[in-house]
């Protein structure tokens, strides 16, 4: 099954790699720069270039353009262009051999120490620091100096100079690497030392020392020049960049043509690499791959194809009706939530329980258009809070009922909190985006807030940081920002699922009494039936993006109609009932951006026939405020 | 202990941080995991819970050998295995594996499934090429995957195809212990349901003695024949699993049940007041439950409480001065 779903997916998924470089306008003009002059270096030999040594005294200082020589002539009567593309092939020469001596020695000083830590790791990095803290040019002076003027040395002294930069970097990728499980199941494997650093580190450091490389060659480029141009490079008549340079300085005033023209090479080719090296680090780093680089919009895009009936429900402070969100990733549709009904009654709790890409957190975050645009777009439906349609409501609108009619709670307190404002700022501000309190009353308000759910001590907890609180507190306080402004619905998006289960319980409790003594309707998303029989009134079970089953939690939970529900109920261990049987659901669910026609769960159901695999199939109500979304459902009792 | 020990876990510290600064000073140290005796016999299951923070997975990285003891002994068939660990780590890697918690990050991102299951069988079995092909297609179709999915990288599976492929890799090594720190966590419920009942087979067909560390209460009752019960770095409370669970001695043992959501059960928390783990750094003196504990008194706080067997069940101990069923 995974074979089917896998390899399609890699043609159609991610953008390759060169697609994303050529994606980046200023990466992909500097690449082609880049191009020109390496082709033109390279293929030096070939073109017909007078000698770029031949010196001819009558000719001397010609302007461009002159005939015979398109660039002119330098002091000595050389010709200006063939000494430019010698003298660029000599640079880039250099420039490369000296990053590479410095890519391998610096990442293998980098991988070492980080890999061994402890004592080798403090002997190297001083070392390091050492070379650091000799200003570079007096280090590259001192070097040639004992060695004597030279390429060769001054390709040395680059070299040198520039490895700390590789074994800091190399080293702090390393340093986390050499931490995680698979570094330690090597270990396990049996794996030496030198296997684990090259066999497996190695290929994970890679794309990192090639992103340092191409950021740092342009760098060794001018380093290069710099020394020729102090005449410790390229000695004479050789020429490179930096010594043309040189050399022109002395005619600077009566031929500025003779210094331009290499200065503006070395700012054309500097200019390139650095373009095409930011565009590489772009696709390459594995630290901006995870989208950082794209920004999404403050709220879910909405360009529904579908709006059904805005008729208001008197009953339900929360309508959503045939939600529909995708995500279009690589040209391709996931349809994440395929036309989701949802009812709120004031004061309910409503369990949305599913596993992992269910889409029961999508639909939850696209009812004030939380899902991040791109990729993400609300595609069909409505939610009506008290009747009015908020998918059709301005920005502003949705600003102000976020905090404070509708109220978020996420799973993870410590990444919802900012770390660096104490939870008391944090209360404060969210009391104040919606209500027009001084800092003071709003600050006694915070205090009143985090005694509500149940914090010791509340003045001085609000003083402190959220690392300084344990997880169940950091929760508590996340759950008194959402009651900051009494709001009509709160959205708890797995808010248990990250804490111990003392903990669990005591959250669970404290959402049960506020939810009581408020009158607040709660929709609370989790994956565990044990949670949800404890505090939700009715559950809607999700698979595949839309709900298959709906109804009061005791009669689902003791009778599941849909035989999904059944199955993921059976496969559950309950404490106190340890000799049942497990009874796993076989396959896996439909990857989003191909469902199947019909049921979703048919492939995997054990009672699915023909009729399940054509056609929509509805919601079916069943009495007892049930509805069911099955050909076939279990009667009472039966077995899936 | 008992001779009949095929694991002994004696009197086991660990200690992070701590000694002393270059000028002297003492340096703060975390007392992970105190004073922790326990012992395994072959064939059985013996299952670890704890809320975060309480030393069980650093009581699993000691076992493998992936982290030093500060003090204590663990022995393996009465081999020191912390000797043994210093001195020839694939000596006790063929006899201990392990399975992590988090399956996609225990693979290696750029290493194919099978030079990942290969890397045991070369250096800890050293099989040839046409032998290490056999073994992979047995293991393989151990964990139940095709074996198509050997030249896939691990990206392209699911958690619970990954967690299966860590299994196969433990398994690659023959070992007789497998330590499972909290391996089905990460995992869907129904995954989770595959990857125990996986276990279990594997269990039975190759004769397997598995820790089985969780924070799962039902899932560690549903898989073990023992269970040791871990607070602030102290075992509380060790024995059959039938009896900590339906007979608590400890009272923690007690809250962390009565803790557990089931349907039919108020949502009234188990207990009131300021239910916070003591400082790590500053453990209190005696019990370190003492603070949350309805049967507190004075004694507790003079010094950590010695193990005691429950009436009539040698192997039930319990480290309280007022354990449960006693009045």
């Amino acid at each position: 099954m995974a074979g089917a779903t896998a390899a399609p997916a890699r043609t159609g998924g991610r953008p390759g790699f060169w697609r994303l470089l050529l994606a980046n306008r200023l990466a992909a003009a500097g690449l082609l720069v880049l191009g020109l002059i390496v082709v033109a270096a390279l293929a030096a030999p070939l073109l017909p270039l007078p000698d770029p040594d031949l010196t001819a005294p009558a000719e001397r200082l010609a302007r461009p353009l002159a005939p015979g020589h398109p660039l002119g002539t330098d002091a000595l009567g050389r010709d200006i262009l063939s000494r430019l593309v010698w003298g660029t092939r000599v640079s880039l020469a250099v420039g490369l051999s000296a990053t590479l001596i410095a890519a391998v020695a610096g990442s293998l000083v980098g991988l070492v120490a980080g890999y061994a830590g402890g004592r080798v790791d403090g002997l190297l990095m001083r070392g390091v620091d050492m070379v650091m803290a000799f200003p570079y040019i007096l280090l590259a002076l001192a070097i040639v100096a004992v060695l004597g003027p030279g390429l060769l040395n001054a390709l040395y002294a680059i070299a040198l100079v520039n490895i700390p930069f590789f074994a800091r970097n190399i080293r702090g990728v390393t340093l986390g690497l050499a931490r995680r499980d698979f570094v330690a199941a090597a270990r396990l494997s049996g794996r030496s030392h030198a296997g684990i650093l090259f066999g497996e580190i190695l290929p994970n450091v890679m794309p990192v020392i090639v992103v340092t490389i191409s950021t740092t060659i342009g760098w060794m480029i001018l380093e290069t020049a710099g020394l020729s141009f102090l005449g410790l490079g390229a000695q004479p008549p050789r020429a490179d960049l930096g010594s043309m340079l040189g050399e022109g300085r002395a005619v600077l005033f009566t031929a500025p043509h003779v210094a331009m023209v290499p200065g503006l090479m070395i700012f054309a080719l500097v200019m390139g690499i650095n373009l095409a090296g930011d565009g590489l680090r772009d696709v390459l780093d594995p630290r901006l791959r995870s989208g950082a680089l794209t920004r999404p919009v403050a709220r879910t895009k909405v360009a529904r194809r579908r709006v059904p009936a805005l008729t208001p429900d008197p009953a339900a402070v929360l309508d959503v009706r045939g939600l529909e969100t995708e995500f279009e990733i690589g040209g391709e549709v996931h349809r994440a939530a395929g036309g989701v009904d949802l009812k709120l009654g004031r004061g309910e709790c409503l369990g949305l329980v599913g596993e992992s890409g269910s889409g029961k957190s999508v639909t939850a975050m696209s009812i004030m258009g939380l899902v991040p645009t791109p990729p993400g777009r609300i595609a069909g439906g409505a939610a009506l809070l008290d009747g009015e349609d908020l998918f059709g409501m301005p920005d502003e609108a949705i600003r102000r009922l976020r905090g404070a009619a509708v109220a978020h709670v996420f799973q993870d307190p410590l990444s919802t909190l900012h770390p660096l404002l104490t939870v008391g700022a944090q209360l404060v501000e969210a009391i104040r985006a919606h209500a027009p309190l001084t800092r003071r009353a709003a600050e006694a308000r915070a205090e009143e807030l985090l005694g509500l759910v149940r914090i010791p001590n509340p003045a001085e907890r609000a003083r402190a940081y959220p690392h300084e609180l344990s997880g169940g507190m950091r929760q508590r306080v996340c759950v008194a920002m959402a009651l900051a402004n009494d709001p009509e619905v709160m959205i708890a998006d797995e808010p248990t699922t990250a804490l111990d289960v003392t903990v669990q319980a005591r959250i669970l409790a404290l959402i049960e009494r506020l939810r009581r003594e408020r009158d607040a309707a709660v929709l609370f998303i989790t994956h565990d039936f044990g949670v949800v029989s404890t505090i939700c009134d009715r559950v809607a079970v999700m698979y595949a993006g839309r709900v298959v089953e709906e109804g009061p939690t005791r009669a689902i939970l003791e009778a599941p109609a849909h035989p999904y529900t059944a199955r993921l109920i059976a496969c559950v261990p309950v404490l106190g009932a340890p000799h049942r049987r497990l009874d796993a659901i076989p396959g896996r669910p439909p990857p989003a951006n191909r469902l199947p026609e019909g049921c979703a769960f048919a492939p995997r159901c054990p009672r699915a026939t023909a009729d399940c695999r054509a056609g929509e199939i509805a919601l079916g109500g069943r009495g007892g405020g049930r509805a069911v979304r099955c050909l076939h459902p279990l009667a009472p009792g039966e077995r899936a | 202990m008992s001779g009949a020990a095929f694991l002994d876990i004696d009197r086991l510290e660990r200690v992070f941080g701590g000694g002393r600064t270059l000028f002297g000073r003492a340096r703060p140290g975390v007392h992970a995991v105190r004073e922790v005796t326990l012992d395994l016999r072959r064939g059985e299951t013996l299952g670890i819970v704890g809320e975060s923070g309480c030393g069980k997975s650093t009581l699993a990285r000691m076992i493998v050998g992936l982290d030093r003891p500060t003090a204590g002994r663990i022995t393996l068939d009465g081999r020191d295995l912390v000797a043994e660990a210093r001195r020839d780590p694939r000596a006790l890697a063929r006899r201990i594996q392990y399975v992590f918690q988090d399956p996609v990050a225990s693979l290696n991102p750029r290493r194919t499934i099978r030079a990942i299951l290969e890397a045991p069988l070369r250096h800890l079995r050293g099989l040839d090429g046409a032998a290490r092909g056999r073994r992979l297609a047995d293991l393989m179709e151990a964990v139940n995957l095709a074996p198509e999915h050997l030249d896939r990288y691990p990206h392209e599976f699911s958690g619970g195809q990954a967690q299966r492929i860590g299994i196969a890799r433990a398994l690659a090594a023959e070992p007789d212990l497998i330590v499972l720190d909290e391996p089905v966590s990460a995992l869907d419920v129904s995954v989770q349901a595959q990857v125990l009942n996986i276990l279990d087979g594997l269990r039975e067909r190759f004769g397997l003695t598995y820790v089985f560390i969780s924070h799962d209460l039902a899932v560690i009752e549903s898989v073990s024949d023992r269970v040791a019960v871990m607070y602030f770095g102290h075992l509380v409370e060790i024995g059959r699993v039938a009896d900590v669970f339906a007979r608590p001695r400890h009272p923690y043992t007690r809250l962390l049940l009565a803790s557990v959501p089931a349907p039919g059960r108020a949502v009234a928390p188990p207990e009131e007041g300021e239910a916070e783990l003591p400082d790590p750094y500053h453990p209190p003196p005696g019990c370190p439950f003492h603070a949350r504990c309805p049967r507190r008194s004075d004694i507790c706080l003079t010094a950590f409480p010695p193990r005691d067997s429950a009436p009539g069940r040698a192997d039930h101990l319990s480290a309280c001065y007022h354990p449960e069923g006693d009045d």
